[in-house]
């Protein structure tokens, strides 16, 4: 069979193969700026995130003798570490205290059990009396928690470079030293509570948006396009507006005497004691996110209602429907593209939210990342922030991927 | 505190008030919540109280109780290719007369037993500063300084503990 040859007597399959990959090339050079800046600024930072949360190297920087040494030591054989391993300790705390470095590890610890923190500090100042051996009993005199097996059991459990501590924090439960896994007591557990709260405001918000929100984007669809287009900028009026000013708006109305309390007293509907308390509590958290994240539910509504034909519906009532009823069998369904866009939207941006829930969220109403962001900026533990931060991150794709099997990602429409 | 009763007793006062307390992370939240009459007590940085009550005339008046007094410092990063000039910087910042100047813009005391005396006016409001120095006689009768040592090893510890408090 004879083959196709272009003008320039190269067969046609070359040819067109070259000019495909030339195009392909070309595409690629196009969005590489584009993925460049989402791998710098998404993928490495959520990378590095990950690292964080298992992150344990300190210890063996610090300490490099004794985290090879203590290996060779059964945490549960009920004895004190040998000599050996007393006089590799001794040496690698001189050498951090020269470098300023035993703190360090002695906060790093401190997660673990408290009080090792300062046992690290004091040492670190006393360490230099140590001159010779034995050093066991030189650095028991100099403080007696060396001579506690529970001491030398932490450092035998987090001599490695990576760690599971952080998530059993994050989880409010423990593996102990002798690897025993324990939940943590009631009244000690902080973040799985925070996670259901969060979730559970979340959920409850998504449902008042979507309850608020659909019938206004029902109107704004079925309005003719003149006065539906003058109403949306009342929508998107506030959607533009920055978030801190509409949350600030919030306290001035709902605070104990704010316009709300203020209004209801001198109608004389309340007493003076008897004002609402509807801020800096989980009320005024839903009542502010409610309205913040409105237009996220009511944008992807209206946009998928604007193009159900208005014939639909009269098809159904000129054949008989009631007139709920052809609502609910025939104009309902074919929002659920868009109910199911703006719910996830909601719920995965309310779940993230920072601002609103510090501001007013009080005791009842803070969320989970208002506990990440005290861990970044406030008490400096990175490596639980960053697991904390993963577990949203876990939690969030979950959502997706279950929002993905029950409605299908394809069927979102944002507009 | 140092005990774990101590600590109990501690959380044990707190849970009586737990239902009227609004916890501030920002400074500017307490003034801002005493005069909405959201809270009708509350602590913060007292240059922000005296703003509030000589500047923005504010009916809120100030009780020196049991101040918890806090110090600053000046820091100067290891291997600093100016160190010479910090140090006189410093020096210069931290003269009597400087600290005392200091007053003339917000209520934070000298920290020099020397420039108490010369603590003037407002720059703006022309007020006397020294009566609303915490540092000034009437003021600290009773006062508290933090315990670095002890917060620095017990810190975490409690800071967890207070937050599974929050969170019940």
């Amino acid at each position: 069979m004879e083959q196709l040859l272009t003008a320039d007597g190269i067969p046609l399959k070359v040819s067109l193969k070259k000019a495909y990959r030339r195009e392909k090339l070309s595409a690629f050079l196009l969005v590489a700026p584009l993925l460049l800046f989402i791998v710098v600024t998404f993928l490495i930072p959520i990378v590095d995130m990950l690292m964080l949360s298992v992150d344990n190297s300190i210890v063996p920087e610090i300490l490099p003798r004794t985290t090879k040494n203590i290996q060779t030591w059964d945490p549960h054989s009920g004895e004190l570490p040998g000599e050996e391993i007393f006089e590799a300790f001794v040496k690698d705390l001189k050498e951090a205290k020269k470098n300023r470095t035993h703190t360090r590890v002695g906060q790093r610890l401190n997660y673990e059990s408290s009080g090792l923190s300062s046992l690290f500090r004091s040492s670190g100042r006393k360490i230099k009396r140590i001159r010779r051996a034995p050093f066991k009993a030189a650095l028991i005199k100099i403080d007696k928690r060396w001579g506690e097996l529970k001491t030398w059991q932490i450092l035998h459990q987090f001599s490695t470079s990576y760690t599971p501590a952080y998530y059993f924090a994050a989880t409010d439960t423990k593996l102990k030293s002798s690897g025993e896994f324990v939940i943590l007591p009631d009244e000690e557990r902080i973040y799985s509570k925070l996670f259901l709260r969060t979730m559970l405001m979340s959920a409850l918000i998504t449902g008042l948006t979507l309850l608020i929100g659909f019938p206004v984007a029902y109107l704004l669809a079925i309005l003719p396009t003149k006065i539906g287009n003058l109403l949306i900028i009342l929508v998107l009026l506030p959607f533009w507006t920055s978030l801190l000013v509409r949350t600030c708006s919030w306290i001035a109305l709902l605070q104990q005497h704010g316009v709300i309390n203020d209004t209801l007293v001198s109608l004389g509907l309340l007493g003076e004691d008897e004002r609402i308390a509807m801020i800096h509590n989980a009320t005024g958290t839903v009542i502010a996110m409610t309205h913040i994240l409105l237009p996220f539910m009511i944008l992807p509504l209206y946009s998928v209602m604007k193009t159900i034909p208005k014939s639909f519906v009269r098809a159904a009532v000129s054949l008989g429907a009631h007139p709920w009823e052809a609502f609910w069998k025939v104009y309902f369904p074919n929002t659920v593209a868009g109910i199911g866009a703006g719910s996830i939207l909601v719920f995965i941006l309310s779940i993230g939210y920072y601002i609103t829930p510090e501001l007013v969220g009080g005791n009842t109403g803070t969320f989970i990342s208002n506990r990440i962001a005290y861990s970044i900026s406030i008490s400096l533990n990175w490596g639980l922030a960053a697991a904390l931060g993963v577990i949203l991150l876990g939690i969030v794709i979950a959502f997706y991927i279950l929002y993905d099997r029950i409605v299908g990602i394809d069927k979102m429409r944002l507009g | 505190m140092s005990t774990d009763a101590g600590i109990k007793q501690a959380f044990a006062k707190l849970d009586t008030i737990k239902d009227q307390v609004i916890w501030w992370t920002a400074g500017a939240q307490t003034p801002q919540l005493l005069a909405d009459g959201e809270v009708v007590v509350g602590s913060t940085y007292n240059g922000r109280l005296f703003s509030m009550i000589a500047e923005d005339n504010q009916p809120v008046a100030m009780l020196w109780d049991w101040q918890v007094f806090d110090l600053d410092g000046w820091v100067i990063p290891k291997g600093s290719k100016n160190k010479h000039e910090v140090l006189k910087f410093v020096q210069f910042a931290t003269d009597t007369q400087r600290l005392a100047d200091q007053a003339k813009y917000i209520s934070y005391g000298p920290a020099r037993n020397s420039s108490a005396p010369l603590v003037g006016k407002h720059a703006t409001l022309g007020i006397e500063m020294a009566p609303h120095m915490p540092t000034d006689p009437n003021n600290s009768k009773n006062t508290l300084l933090q315990n670095y040592n002890w917060w620095a090893d017990n810190r975490d510890d409690l800071d967890t503990k207070f937050n599974a408090w929050l969170a019940q």
